[in-house]
């Protein structure tokens, strides 16, 4: 058996760091999930309005998410914009930003994807009733979109927890830079740490990712 | 925005660009590959090998391309296993794009009426002469605009190899940025270089997709 190095885990207090580093990740995607799916139910109620300007903002703004890597929008916010409009952003606010933009448009489109198959007599029922547009959209449409809508917004989650793992790139303490840390101070006592460190990330990724996807998965198949 | 600065740098930035065209284009080849062995192993329901495809598909898709291209760069040589960084970016995009390419064939191969199969069976091809010849051109067009996804995906996804020292785009911009300071002209290229190369894939797949519709595949 060769030495993997995974007995530095257990020097100190160096899991429980891993952990509390995981929780930096799971805690930025947490609050950009929440601000993209507030943001994204509203611009994909107001895009999915037959000719509306949201639908071709949101269409542009999807095109451009799409297009860049995360990793250049991260860029053009932490180096960017901080330049060109001589603000100061920590690497956490840059990556929120960046991640709730990205998750804006992504759930604006499955919001709009979502109500546009619900049936138009819905719509229109609710209407020849007296209801308000922001009182259809509230009260008939969303609660019927909502089924279709929340395994899709778990997947969406699932991704943007993989994606964190970019922002030790932009200079924020994670998971990777603490694994980095414990690997560099252990470097004489156990040279083989990088491969049980590595593995241990690797793993808790797995672990925090994995039961989401199940969770999206067994839904899709149950409501969908 | 200083262009004789833009125009000294460009040949870095072509270079760059080179990388990580052809990296990516290695790697997704090489997904398609895997995830296309993959698929047929759960459509053939091969017994020990369809276990592990599914638990691969699962663990290639719930982690994150750069801490399997750490694991790979700085854990693997550890236990005696080395790659050149090349290599280890190419290798960590196939294993990342494997489990995404298996769920593309996947689905497409499930779509595929099972009458299709027994048809062809019964007219005596061997089961390899009917995945090859009658299942998986139907299947192809079907799994056509997921493929060209992750197509797309996946070269976005090379933006991380800077990580494990490859020189690609987001090394040279980093680098120059560091270096001289010059942060507008090199977020320029970057968000440039990346576009020549995207924005191509992009329409590409939007096209194709387009064109497989309007011929009725995948209805």
């Amino acid at each position: 058996m060769p030495d993997l190095g995974l007995e530095v885990l257990w020097k100190g207090k160096n899991f429980a760091r891993l952990l509390g580093s995981l929780w930096v990740a799971l805690r930025i995607s947490l609050i950009a999930a929440l601000i993209s799916v507030a943001a994204g139910i509203l611009l994909g109620g107001l895009a999915s309005r037959k000719q509306s300007v949201f639908s071709v903002i949101l269409r542009v703004w999807l095109g451009i998410i799409h297009i860049m890597p995360q990793m250049v929008l991260l860029f053009l916010m932490y180096f960017g914009t901080t330049r060109a409009f001589g603000w100061n952003l920590s690497g956490e606010t840059a990556a929120i930003i960046v991640f709730s933009l990205w998750g804006t448009a992504e759930m604006g489109d499955l919001v709009r994807g979502a109500v546009s198959s619900i049936p138009a007599i819905q719509r229109e029922s609710a209407e020849a009733l007296g209801l308000r547009p922001f009182q259809v959209f509230r009260f008939v449409i969303l609660p019927q979109a909502v089924r279709r809508l929340i395994p899709l917004s778990i997947n969406l989650i699932t991704r943007m927890i993989k994606t964190t793992s970019l922002i030790t790139l932009i200079g924020v303490v994670e998971i990777l830079k603490v694994a980095q840390q414990i690997i560099e101070a252990n470097r004489k006592a156990s040279p083989n740490a990088a491969f049980g460190v590595y593995l241990t990330v690797f793993v808790l990724y797995y672990l925090a990712c994995r039961p989401l996807s199940l969770a999206a998965k067994h839904l899709e198949k149950h409501w969908g | 925005m200083d262009w004789g600065y833009i125009q000294n740098v460009l040949p870095l930035y072509g270079k760059a660009a080179w990388l990580t065209l052809r990296t990516g284009a290695a790697g997704i080849l090489l997904a398609a590959i895997v995830g296309l062995l993959c698929a047929a192993a759960s459509h053939w329901r091969v017994p020990v090998l369809r276990r592990i495809t599914a638990a691969y598909v699962e663990i290639s898709r719930n982690t994150p391309l750069l801490i399997q291209l750490f694991f790979i760069y700085y854990g693997l040589p550890k236990i005696g296993i080395r790659t050149r960084p090349e290599a280890c970016g190419i290798l960590g995009l196939a294993f990342l794009g494997g489990g995404y390419m298996t769920e593309a064939f996947r689905s497409g191969i499930e779509a595929v009426d099972r009458i299709q199969e027994e048809s062809a069976l019964s007219l005596g091809l061997t089961r390899t002469q009917t995945f090859l010849h009658v299942i998986l051109p139907q299947a192809a067009a079907i799994s056509a605009p997921a493929f060209m996804a992750n197509v797309v995906f996946l070269m976005k996804e090379t933006s991380v190899f800077s990580a494990v020292s490859l020189m690609d785009l987001m090394f040279t911009a980093k680098d120059q940025i560091g270096l001289y300071y010059r942060t507008a002209e090199n977020l320029f290229l970057l968000v440039g270089a990346y576009l020549l190369i995207l924005l191509p894939l992009s329409l590409l797949g939007s096209v194709w997709e387009r064109r497989l519709r309007y011929a009725g595949f995948g209805t």
